[in-house]
C-alpha cells in the first residue's frame, strides 16, 4: 500500500532532477487541446501518453502543457509542440500510439512527423 | 464521452473557468441502492437562474443569443438514461454543485473510467488550484472510501513539480491503486 510518506521520500531522492528541470528552462513544450472537444476526441489519453513517454525516456526538459478550445474542434486531439529552433507544428487527430514516434522523432530527433500534422490530416 | 471520468475531467473544467480555487469530486457507488452518485462540487462565481435554465435544456432560448455549450447537457444525458436524474444547484459568487444519479446495474451506465488520468490531468494543468477527490463504495456489509487530495500531495512534495516522471508516475499508480482497493483489490 503506497502512503505519502513514500511521496516525500520519492521527491527526496529526485531532488536533482527537480532542481536542474527548474533552470533549464529551453527545452521543448507540448501543448494539448483539453476542452469539451478535444475531450470527447480523445485528448486525455494523448496527454497521459506524452506524460509517460516523456518519462519513460527521462527528457527532463520537455514540459507537457494543457489549453482550451482553439476552435478547430473537427482536428482535437490537436497538439502543438514547441521546440527550440524549430518553427511550431500542429498536429491534428492525434492518438496515443502516435505518441511514442512524435517524441522520438520530433522531440529528440528534431524532425517532424509530417504525416500527422494538420495540413496532411484530413478532416 | 465513452467514460464518466471523462465527463468529470470537462465539468471540472467548467468550475476552474468560472474562477474556483476549490473543486470538490464525490463518488459514491451504492451497490445496495443500486445507485451511483457523481457531485461536483465549486467555489466558482456560480450561475444565475438563466443560465442554469439554459444549461439544463439547450434547446430553452433567452432572449441574447449565446453560444450554446455541450458540457452539461452530455453529462445530464449521461445519467438520465440509465434513469437517473441531475440536478445544478448554484449561487453567484458562491459557487456551484452539480449533482448526477445513475442507476449503477443499468446497462446504458457509462463505466467510470480512468479517474487517475482525470486527475492527474487536471493536477498538473492546474497548479494552483486544490481538488479533492473522494470516492466511496458501499456493498453489502462493505463500506470503504478513498480519497484523494491535492494540498496533501502538494504538501508531500514540499513545492516539487507534479510534472517530474518519477513523481507522476507515482501519483498515477497511488490512485490506481486506492481505487482498486475499494473493489477488492488485486485477486
Ligand atoms: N461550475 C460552473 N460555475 C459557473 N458557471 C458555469 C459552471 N459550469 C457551467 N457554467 C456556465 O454554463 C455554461 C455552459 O457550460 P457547458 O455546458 O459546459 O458548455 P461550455 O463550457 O462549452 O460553455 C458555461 O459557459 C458557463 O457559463
Ligand atoms: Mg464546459
Amino acid at each position: 500500500m503506497k502512503s505519502l510518506a513514500e511521496l516525500e521520500a520519492l521527491r527526496k531522492s529526485t531532488l536533482e532532477k527537480i532542481n536542474l528541470r527548474k533552470e533549464d528552462g529551453d527545452g521543448a513544450r507540448v501543448v494539448v487541446g483539453m476542452a469539451t472537444c478535444g475531450i470527447a476526441a480523445g485528448a486525455r489519453p494523448v496527454l497521459n501518453a506524452f506524460m509517460e513517454e516523456i518519462a519513460k525516456r527521462n527528457l527532463d526538459n520537455v514540459t507537457v502543457t494543457q489549453t482550451g478550445c482553439i476552435g478547430l474542434c473537427q482536428y482535437e486531439p490537436i497538439v502543438e509542440i514547441y521546440t527550440p529552433g524549430l518553427e511550431k507544428v500542429t498536429y491534428a487527430k492525434v492518438k496515443p500510439e502516435m505518441v511514442a514516434q512524435i517524441v522520438t522523432e520530433h522531440i529528440v530527433n528534431g524532425k517532424p512527423c509530417s504525416q500527422y500534422t494538420i495540413g496532411n490530416v484530413q478532416k | 464521452m465513452r467514460e464518466l471520468s471523462l465527463h468529470i475531467l470537462d465539468i471540472v473544467q467548467n468550475s476552474i473557468t468560472a474562477g474556483a480555487k476549490l473543486v470538490i469530486i464525490n463518488i459514491v457507488e451504492d451497490i445496495n441502492l443500486d445507485e451511483l452518485v457523481i457531485e461536483i462540487i465549486d467555489n466558482g462565481k456560480g450561475m444565475d437562474d438563466e443560465t442554469i435554465k439554459r444549461v439544463m435544456d439547450p434547446f430553452y432560448t433567452t432572449r441574447t443569443t449565446r453560444k450554446v455549450g455541450l458540457g452539461i447537457p452530455l453529462f445530464k444525458n449521461a445519467a438520465l438514461t440509465t434513469g437517473g436524474k441531475f440536478y445544478i444547484t448554484s449561487r453567484q459568487g458562491s459557487g456551484t454543485i452539480e449533482t448526477a444519479v445513475f442507476k449503477h446495474s443499468s446497462i446504458d451506465r457509462q463505466p467510470i473510467g480512468d479517474m487517475s488520468q482525470t486527475m492527474l490531468t487536471l493536477m498538473t494543468g492546474n497548479e494552483n488550484i486544490d481538488f479533492l477527490y473522494y470516492h466511496r463504495y458501499v456493498s453489502g456489509e462493505q463500506n470503504d472510501q478513498f480519497i484523494f487530495d491535492t494540498r496533501q500531495i502538494k504538501q508531500a512534495l514540499g513545492g516539487a513539480d507534479v510534472n517530474v516522471p518519477e513523481i507522476y508516475m507515482w501519483i498515477k499508480e497511488y490512485i490506481q491503486e486506492g481505487i482498486s482497493n475499494l473493489y477488492g483489490g488485486v485477486q
